[in-house]
């Protein structure tokens, strides 16, 4: 039988391989959720680019002033029942309430909420559209250009933000939780029973983890390109050695979690702690550069934070490897220094 | 004569707040061939005696500890490469095969058998295929023997294999154990099943408390009772109970024990002993309520050590 003439190494990585694509339960998590996400965020911010303003005309002038402001087509103009546009003000389905005067010449009034930008951007349009009305054309005709250069949408800004998360999920749930699942298992304790090499069965869990990060990451970036056009403006080569430093890091990382871990629920538990505020801090979904100015340096020292950063790096400002020196050291030096304090206080029971 | 185990003064110390000594002193010789079983209640020191010595636990103390002529700590390697060990609870992955399970652990040695051959020892040739997850407890069971004899090894250690199977699927793994044996290797078994270490041990440690109590052959420990055979008989409700030195003054009875309204009697000749024990019975105007014979078992040799049943820890832990 040839097969028993395989290399241990290789034994137990074609076994983890076997168990990933036996589990649909993983299989999902790993490539059908990411798209999910991806899919949802993208429509969700499809129409970010158009410009529309919502407001709500009131008061016993409102239909002459809907008149007025309906020339300009960016004004999506509603007259709402008198007791409910406070409501709908508080809720966000319009940005700024007008409530008119008794007569045509008293000026109106705004409400609007000073905290959300497209409220006050709302009061200014609107300001601004009631000042040009008073105005010869030309007053304000200013030439007018844009970027409509890819790579400047929030998908864009997204995908590598996704590309990092799965890169901690994949290290955390790929390492973590199988090393745990196999101590419970008392798989760990007869392993070590054997003359197998404990470097084959570390390495074989890092190799498998790898493998997936590039079979994973590679499809959610074609998954973003051909569904969204999101293109990487530095090398693929470069956004490869990216991604897999950032799956060795979090690989190491997840290791470090699982070295002692006895239970499930406490390698959960665990993991949640390590990820949840990373999920948040870390820039997955909008820059890291909104928190305050002195919790930055914990923030950017995070290994999320600079695996999204790299990954911005390359794929938003087509950066090369060694511009991107400071947040790659990092990460090995999370992933390197996890991996040692694991392997020394690593237990097979 | 040639010992596969050999270890003096074995003592085993859990850290903890108290410390539980887990072995206390345990001397043991495993002769290079035979069968030999570790015997008593959960929670008697079987495990933890077992997994020091497959060098899974590190023993506190210890004045000899030799598998097949080596130690722990110097030879680790060369020792492990030599030995087959089914842990007493392992759950191997459910979402690998039989066969794929038993060629990753067949992987690990240099030199052993052929994946099928251990599979087919095991009489699991039409399960190759089947995932973990869709075999039966005793299916299992024997699929981690298969993963231990799968190296071939000299010396094999089957921590309570029988546990929690039914009838047939415990005579199957007797058997396997047996095939094993009778090709001159050697078997460290613990069990808590007396009638599973009267059939297929050489010898027996009787163990309890962490420390050996009684160590022979099955018929050596039984013989050691004074008598082969148990009468055993209970009293009519109206009848007065017996003392027990009124028992023991009847011919050919060796020993007496009650548990309570049972009476044990162990017998050397029972047809001396039955007929003076009913003439006695009716002298003294006492009724039978129960009466049956019995060859004696090792549990008897354990209650008879111990006061106590091997059972009576409970079947689960």
């Amino acid at each position: 039988m040839s097969q028993s003439q395989l290399h241990p190494l290789w034994q137990l990585v074609l076994c983890r391989i076997r168990v990933f694509y036996r589990q649909p339960e993983a299989v999902f998590w790993t490539y059908g959720f990411p798209l999910v996400m991806l899919t949802a965020m993208g429509l969700a911010f499809r129409e970010e680019s158009k410009e529309t303003i919502l407001v709500d005309v009131v008061g016993p002038q409102a239909a002459a002033f809907e008149a007025k402001l309906s020339k300009d087509p960016r004004f999506k103009i509603k007259q709402p029942a008198a007791n409910e546009w406070r409501k709908r003000l508080q809720t966000g389905k319009t940005n700024l309430v007008v409530e008119t005067g008794e007569s045509a010449s008293e000026l109106p009034r705004f409400w609007f909420e000073p905290y959300r930008a497209e409220s006050v951007l709302a009061r200014e349009s609107v300001k601004n559209a009631i000042l040009q009305s008073e105005l010869p054309p030309e007053a304000a005709n200013f030439a007018e250009s844009h970027l409509e250069e890819i790579g400047s949408r929030y998908i864009d800004f997204l995908l590598p933000g996704m590309v990092g998360m799965n890169l901690m999920g994949g290290g955390m749930w790929g390492i973590g939780f199988v090393v745990v699942d196999m101590r419970v298992r008392k798989l760990l304790k007869r392993l070590q029973a054997t003359p197998m090499r404990r470097s084959d069965f570390l390495l074989s869990l890092m190799l498998v983890r790898l493998l997936f990060a590039v079979f994973d990451m590679g499809f959610l970036t074609l998954f973003g390109h051909y569904a969204f056009g999101v293109q990487c403006r530095g090398s693929l080569i470069e956004l490869a050695a990216v991604m897999l430093v950032g799956g060795a890091s979090f690989a190491g990382i997840g290791l470090l979690v699982a070295c002692r871990a006895q239970t499930t629920e406490t390698i959960s538990g665990l993991m949640n702690l390590v990820m949840l505020p990373m999920w948040i801090l870390s820039g997955v979904f909008f820059s890291s550069a909104r928190f305050p100015e002195i919790t930055q340096p914990i923030i950017q020292a995070l290994p999320l934070t600079a695996l999204i950063n790299a990954l911005r790096g390359v794929m938003l400002d087509g950066e090369g490897l060694f511009a991107l020196w400071q947040p790659l050291l990092l990460l090995v030096a999370w992933g390197a220094v996890s991996f040692t304090i694991a392997l020394r206080s690593f237990r097979w029971t | 004569m040639s010992f596969a185990i050999r270890c003096r003064n074995l003592v085993k110390r859990y850290d903890g707040k108290p410390p539980v000594e887990a072995v206390r002193g345990v001397d043991l010789e495993v002769r290079t061939g035979e069968c030999f079983g570790l015997l008593g209640p959960n929670g008697a020191g079987k495990t933890t005696t077992m997994e020091v010595l497959e060098g899974l636990l590190a023993a506190t103390s210890a004045d000899l500890m030799e598998v097949l002529g080596m130690s722990w700590g110097r030879d680790d390697m060369a020792i492990r490469r030599r030995i087959g060990i089914s842990l007493q609870e392992t759950r191997l992955t459910d979402r690998l095969t039989v066969l794929e399970t038993v060629v990753l652990f067949r992987s690990f040695y240099s030199a052993g058998l052929d994946p099928m051959e251990a599979i087919r020892r095991v009489s699991l040739d039409d399960k190759q295929s089947a995932l973990i997850e869709k075999l039966s407890g005793g299916q299992r069971q024997r699929l981690a023997v298969a993963c231990a004899i799968v190296a071939d090894p000299e010396l094999l250690f089957l921590d309570e294999p029988t546990t929690g199977l039914d009838p047939h699927s415990r005579r199957e793994l007797w058997d396997i154990v047996r095939e094993f044996r009778s090709s001159g290797r050697t078997i460290l078994l613990t069990t808590h099943y007396m009638d599973e270490a009267e059939r297929l041990c050489d010898r027996v440690a009787v163990i309890d408390q962490g420390k050996v109590i009684a160590l022979g052959t099955p018929v050596e420990l039984i013989a050691r009772l004074g008598g082969q055979h148990i009468v055993d008989f209970s009293l009519a409700e109206n009848s007065q109970p017996f003392a027990d030195d009124d028992l023991r003054a009847i011919s050919s009875v060796q020993s007496v024990r009650r548990e309570e309204n049972t009476f044990s009697l162990s017998v050397g000749e029972p047809h001396v002993a039955l007929p003076a024990l009913m003439n006695h019975v009716q002298e003294t105007g006492r009724e039978f309520a129960t009466l049956t014979t019995r060859h004696a078992t090792l549990e008897d040799v354990f209650v008879t050590l111990t006061g106590r049943h091997l059972r009576d820890e409970g079947e689960s832990k």
